[in-house]
């Protein structure tokens, strides 16, 4: 077993539901996440993955079910409340304010002061340059906007600012996909360091080869259902990618609710 | 994109110019420049223009340019704020009418109402009276902002009913009548001889300001040197230091050398027992007291928004609200704020605006969101949303009043002023729209 998945989990998500104009999103889904543990939240675009993980970071509200976090109902209404609770995410769209430079970006929301209550620039650009220093050794354009940043940089910069701030629970939706093999290869790197640091993170893609390796587990949707949910040493690519297509739950998984019934 | 930094608009040579150079040792912002270079173009051409088609150069002198200083500030207070809405990818149509609503409501308070308690011309009535105003404005504002962030009505149309209710609401409040005259010191704050301060107040202003503006370059080079920056050469340093406080000097001497009229040394003369023949005393007006507002509210603008954690989160509210509400910010209580500031500046406004009238009207501040508007785009301020500077706002209202007073100096009529300032922020919009694609 890679990772301890007994005792309390750091996450756990039951029977979550959320709809959008009569269309069920989400439908009853569950999932947990222990610590030190990657669950790659697998699906077809539009599955609800990222629907389900924008609940869990506070970007949307939920219309039904319960989340827990360390074994206690947590009450997640906003993004705010989620960075409370140690959770941060990496959105797909990288959510980055594109007129305001790297460190700003960081901090946003969590202003380094002064003692005088103002922006202490130059503390929170000297930090930036350590945390950036670290994940993009070659980055050096700390006083430029985002907007003139390339993909990765600015993938590095959404990075960062998860990290910065001492996270227990990272989301990452789609981390990989404006990056070069390079700088995916650094992702990959930064995923099993802070797996180390007892960090949990839920992986979410729609492409099985870029997370499968990095996971211990797999949880897979398909409209808005957990199809079911396996262990990586477990199964074989095929097998999940079944799950992904036809929602056809192998040997090795546990089925969930979205599971495709036998005939 | 190229990998090469180049700096805002400068064009991509191989081989940087001096002046690109000098621009970047220096780090004066290339548009900076240029709005300064159209201001300058717009003073000698109308000066120039009056000199030789009329035959009196009228535009060049202190008594002008004294006035042009004072007739920009109620713009100029408004447009800071305006630069704060704009950038959030807002809009405000208001505040001609919120400053029209606020100066009535100080008129009626100042002249109806606190004499009948204080007695007439007591120190505290224009203390009240503005500190009342500017609460109005803000209350105004903060209305305007609730109903804009929290029902999610879009600011155009909730500033647009605002701009219709609060003219008519002005109107219902004195039943249409104009309130004169205001009391005798609130008169002081929208300038005049006795509404300025003098020429050795003058001097102290400026001194301070000099030292300002030194202190400020070394702090921020000690402030470098301990994160270890890279250093502006000190060259640079030292051309920056004398550009300001020379600027800060040939203001004073300008506001000096305007006289008190004949008329004024003439009563001053007579109620103080002055011996000396009123033709030869020569009594500066010195910095207008409107102008000082305008001046402090820049730097607390400035302040404001780029020094403190609200400022940082209007920008980048602007740059990508979405972005800016998933990291945690409360962006609707954001913009209740800054609607509200835009607010409380309009009833500053409005301060300035009746105390140089001496008297609330019921049209007054009409069609200063067209200026106000024009002034912040006309200083950079893009409607795309996260760009945008107090500086520039300010300017922009300087040039779009210059613009104003020349044609009037220079005897053009009304309908050609609009068409001209109307073809100018069109024209000025454009220029900035081609500046910023070939910046990038």
């Amino acid at each position: 077993m890679s990772s301890e998945t007994s005792g309390t989990p750091l996450v756990e998500i039951k029977d979550l539901s959320i709809a959008f104009g009569g269309i069920k999103a989400v439908d009853q889904a569950s999932v947990d996440l222990f610590p030190g543990e990657v669950v790659a939240i697998l699906g077809h675009n539009g599955a609800g993955k990222s629907t389900l993980i924008k609940v869990l970071s506070g970007a949307y509200k939920r219309d039904g079910g319960q989340i827990f976090v360390n074994g206690e109902e947590a009450d997640i209404n906003n993004p705010r409340d989620a960075k409370q609770y140690g959770i941060e995410t990496i959105y797909q769209t990288l959510a980055v304010a594109d007129n305001v430079d790297a460190a700003a970006n960081l901090y946003l929301g969590r202003e380094i002061l002064t003692s005088f209550g103002t922006l202490d620039d130059a503390a929170m650009e000297a930090e930036a340059r350590k945390v950036m220093g670290r994940l993009n050794p070659n980055f050096q354009r700390f006083k430029e906007p985002v907007s003139k940043l390339s993909g990765g940089q600015r993938q590095s910069v959404a990075i960062a600012r998860a990290i910065l701030f001492n996270a227990r629970i990272l989301i990452m939706d789609e981390p990989t996909a404006a990056l070069g093999p390079q700088e995916t290869e650094q992702v990959s790197e930064l995923i099993q360091q802070l797996k180390k640091e007892g960090i949990g993170i839920f992986l979410i893609s729609h492409d099985i080869h870029d997370v499968f390796d990095l996971a211990d587990r797999v949880a897979v949707m398909k409209n808005g259902q957990m199809v079911g949910y396996a262990r990586t040493e477990d199964v074989s690519k095929d097998e999940v990618l079944g799950m992904i297509i036809m929602g056809k739950c192998p040997a090795g998984a546990i089925a969930g609710p979205g599971a495709m019934q036998e005939a | 994109m190229t990998d090469i930094p180049t700096l805002h608009g400068a064009a991509k040579v191989d081989k940087e110019s001096p002046f690109i150079r000098f621009l970047r040792a220096t780090e004066i912002d290339a548009r900076l420049l240029g709005m300064i270079a159209a201001l300058i173009l717009i003073w000698v051409g109308f000066h120039f223009y009056g000199h030789f088609v009329n035959g009196f150069g009228a535009f060049l002198t202190p008594r002008n340019l004294w006035n042009l200083s004072v007739q920009t500030s109620s713009i100029g207070v408004m447009a800071t704020g305006m630069v704060l809405v704009i950038v959030t990818r807002h809009i405000d149509l208001s505040v001609g009418s919120i400053l029209g609503f606020s100066a009535m409501s100080m008129a009626i308070l100042q002249v109806w109402i606190l004499p009948e308690f204080l007695g007439l011309g007591h120190p505290m009535i224009w203390i009240i009276t503005v500190v009342f105003g500017l609460l109005i404005g803000a209350a105004i504002g903060a209305f305007h902002g609730y109903l804009i962030a929290y029902l999610s009505i879009p600011a155009f149309i909730v500033t647009l009913g605002g701009l219709l209710v609060w003219r008519g609401a002005a109107f219902l409040l004195a039943r249409g009548e104009t309130i004169s005259p205001v009391d005798a010191t609130f008169k002081h704050l929208g300038g005049g001889p006795f509404g300025a301060i003098g020429s050795t107040g003058s001097w102290i202003v400026g001194l301070l300001g000099c030292t300002a503006a030194v202190a400020l370059i070394f702090s921020g080079r000690a402030k470098r040197r301990r994160f270890q920056f890279p250093l502006r050469p000190v060259w640079a340093e030292a051309f920056l230091a004398s550009i300001s406080c020379g600027g800060i000097i040939a203001f004073v001497l300008l506001v000096n050398s305007y006289p008190w009229p004949k008329g004024i040394v003439k009563q001053y003369v007579a109620a103080n027992n002055i011996e000396t023949p009123v033709s030869e005393i020569f009594i500066s007006h010195g910095f207008a007291i409107p102008v000082l507002i305008m001046i402090a509210v820049g730097i607390a603008m400035t302040f404001l928004a780029t020094r403190t954690r609200f400022g940082r989160y209007v920008f980048a509210i602007g740059g990508n609200p979405e972005a800016a509400e998933l990291a945690g910010i409360n962006t609707r209580w954001v913009t209740v704020k800054i609607f509200a500031l835009m607010g409380m500046l309009c009833g500053l406004s409005a301060v300035i605006a009746s105390a140089r009238l001496n008297s609330a009207t019921n049209n007054l501040g009409t069609l200063d969101e067209l200026y106000v508007i024009a002034a912040a785009v006309i200083g950079g301020t893009s409607f795309a949303g996260g760009i945008g500077t107090i500086y520039g706002a300010i300017l922009g209202a300087l040039v779009m009043q210059s613009l104003q007073t020349g044609m009037v100096l220079i005897g053009f009529d009304a309908a050609i002023q609009q068409i001209v300032v109307g073809t100018v922020l069109v024209v000025a919009v454009w220029i900035d729209s081609v500046y910023r694609r070939r910046a990038k």
